[in-house]
């Protein structure tokens, strides 16, 4: 990153250099003020402040007491909430991440193709990414309204033309067995048009064409190009889109909130939602605290596991890495 | 999911005619299967805004009726008159556009100053802070809530605008990597031309950088002022009187406590359809900024 700098600089005499450099300084440390400040203030202050607050028993407004690893201990065995909650986002995110990374990756090379009026698909593609989650959640409540749902009565009349009797649809937010998979469906809507479709576009118009022109002299079959050609090509890309849709999804907390409130019988209650409900509706600023630190953890984890099988699998064309 | 050179590939050694006719039927069938694909897609995507827009211009008895109301009878345009006098649904609009604009110009301005250093200047602790910058990317929202809110609580900030606005004035990781990386871009040349002339580097920033950044500010511009106006959970937790509610936050109380009982799905469709129309109109207009700035932050992590 310094690389054009030290070019530029690196010819200067001595003396003239130094003053340069002083003058560099100053003004680089002029210019990163605001930033450095709100580093310290509301970043990097705050995160040392909650680690050491995970060790106090703190309801907003009471006494503080120092419990030493009590909240720690708690989360992981007092508890009853933890382990589901924990066991559900897992799920949630096993479940949510692959199908929008690949669902992305597919409509963004349906996007490549060509097509006539590809500016006009990838604009209607990215409307849902664009929607307020706070709008989009209600829009889709009423969508799966086990009653007066556009869903259900789709399932209806499909079934209707197929057998004569109508299909009936699941109770989706209503039912626990399906409260999360309609969480689900509410991401992918979000996420296959979205960002991550945006970034595997810019990424597949840059795979060269003599590649695949190359592996159509070999007989190469359309599958087997995606699978040789395609995938390699946009690893970086892939495992970009994948970490970051991880963290998301971790994250996730607006829709099960408004949406269900967590419920019904907790089907919805992800970590997010855990976190909120203990600092913000009980106030339980320690344990709220302990509670996110096991989020930055688990996820710092995550992503460190990520980066190390990345190597494996992500090709950088031209890289010796 | 076929490539773009599948084509090509189709026999070798037949005869002229016959192949390109054959080619040309097989091209035909999947351009016309692509585009099957796409419509499709489209038009699943595209059904919650067909059931939202439809919703809002329902009678309140139309909504919940079965058989499903595809189109309503009298559309009842009304009703985005009606949405303005809930509760304090203008004000709501306004506190949103409020916001929005000072927090996105205080990122914008904060994180281009920050990003122009670490493009631009040799300094001790830059890649230090710069790794640290990169690395509050990752960091999960969650960890900086509860002590930010207690910081709030503490300064005496909850239930103003401080706690909305403030801490964007200080910069944002995500734009300060962005700005970095626009304008590394620029030619340095030119940094250098004006320094031959005299110029200090604010004064290079404010006539060089500046200039040459139009797309750059509208890209950071529009991703921040769609992000804040979305912005639920930080306004949820800092703010309690209704009347001081952004739009993402009111909107919940079309729901939650609709003053009378009477039902107003209709009304809290038209307000999800107002909520959601400018960011579509913003996104229209910048179309080309945004795609850009998604890219450039996705194109190595």
């Amino acid at each position: 990153m310094t690389t054009l700098t030290q070019a530029a600089t690196a010819t200067r005499p001595v003396a003239a250099r130094s003053k340069l450099q002083r003058e560099q300084v100053f003004w680089a440390y002029v210019f990163l003020l605001p930033w450095i400040i709100g580093l310290i203030v509301f970043v990097t202050g705050p995160i040392l402040f909650s680690l050491g607050l995970s060790f106090f028993n703190y309801t907003l407004g009471s006494e503080v007491s120092f419990v030493g690893l009590d909240n720690w201990i708690k989360a992981f065995t007092g508890d009853d909430l933890f382990w589901p909650t924990i066991a559900r986002t897992f799920i949630y995110t096993a479940v949510v991440v692959p199908l929008s990374v690949f669902g992305a990756l597919l409509t963004a090379i349906l996007l490549n193709q060509g097509l006539r009026a590809t500016t006009f698909y990838r604009t209607v593609f990215f409307m849902p990414h664009l929607a307020p989650v706070v709008a989009a959640i209600y829009i889709w409540l009423w969508l799966l309204n086990p009653q007066y749902g556009l869903v259900n009565e789709l399932i209806f009349q499909v079934g209707y033309h197929l057998t004569g009797t109508g299909f009936k649809g699941p109770g989706w937010f209503g039912d626990p067995s399906f409260a999360l998979p309609a969480l689900m469906l509410v991401a992918l809507w979000a996420a296959v048009g979205g960002n991550m479709m945006v970034i595997f576009l810019a990424g597949l118009q840059g795979i060269p064409q003599e590649l695949y022109e190359a592996a159509s002299i070999d007989g190469a079959t359309a599958v087997q190009k995606f699978r040789h050609v395609t995938i390699p090509m946009i690893s970086p890309t892939l495992f970009f889109n994948s970490v970051l849709a991880c963290i998301v999804a971790f994250q996730t907390f607006e829709v099960p909130f408004i949406g269900t409130r967590g419920g019904p019988a907790y089907a919805t209650w992800l970590y997010g939602l855990h976190i909120y409900q203990t600092s913000f509706q009980f106030f339980d600023m320690g344990y709220g605290a302990t509670l996110a630190w096991i989020l930055f953890i688990a996820l710092s984890f995550f992503t460190f596991l990520q980066f190390r099988s990345f190597r494996n699998w992500v090709f950088y064309a031209g890289d010796a890495r | 999911m076929a490539q773009g050179a599948a084509t090509l590939s189709t026999g070798v050694a037949k005869p002229r005619a016959r192949r390109s006719a054959r080619h040309r039927a097989a091209y035909l069938a999947r351009r016309y299967g692509l585009h099957a694909i796409a419509i499709l897609l489209g038009i699943v995507l595209m059904l919650p805004f067909y059931r939202a827009v439809i919703s809002s211009l329902k009678q309140v008895t139309e909504v919940r009726q079965i058989p499903l109301v595809w189109w309503p009878k009298v559309p009842q345009w009304s009703n985005y008159a009606d949405v303005w006098n809930v509760r304090f649904f203008p004000l709501w609009v306004w506190n949103s556009i409020f916001l929005t604009v000072v927090a996105t110009t205080g990122t914008v301005i904060s994180s281009s100053l920050a990003g122009y250093a670490f493009a631009r200047f040799r300094f001790p602790g830059k890649n230090f802070l710069f790794t640290i910058t990169l690395a509050t990317l990752m960091l999960p929202a969650y960890v900086l809530l509860i002590p930010n809110f207690m910081l709030f609580w503490k300064l005496g900030w909850l239930n103003t605008y401080l706690p909305l606005t403030v801490p964007f004035w200080f910069g944002s990781a995500f734009f300060i990597f962005l700005f970095r990386q626009f304008f590394m871009t620029i030619p340095i040349e030119l940094d250098e031309a004006a320094r031959i002339d005299g110029a200090t580097y604010p004064r290079i920033f404010w006539s060089i950088m500046l200039p040459l950044s139009g797309p750059a500010f509208a890209t950071a511009a529009i991703i921040e002022g769609i992000n804040q106006w979305n912005s639920f959970l930080r306004p949820l937790i800092v703010l309690n009187q209704p009347e001081t509610y952004p739009l993402s936050v009111g909107l919940r109380y079309f729901v939650v406590n609709p003053g009378d009982n009477l039902p107003k799905d209709h009304l809290l469709m038209a307000a999800a359809v107002i909520m959601t129309i400018p960011v579509i109109l913003i996104f229209f207009v910048g179309q080309r900024y945004f795609v850009r700035g998604v890219v450039m932050s996705g194109i190595k992590g």
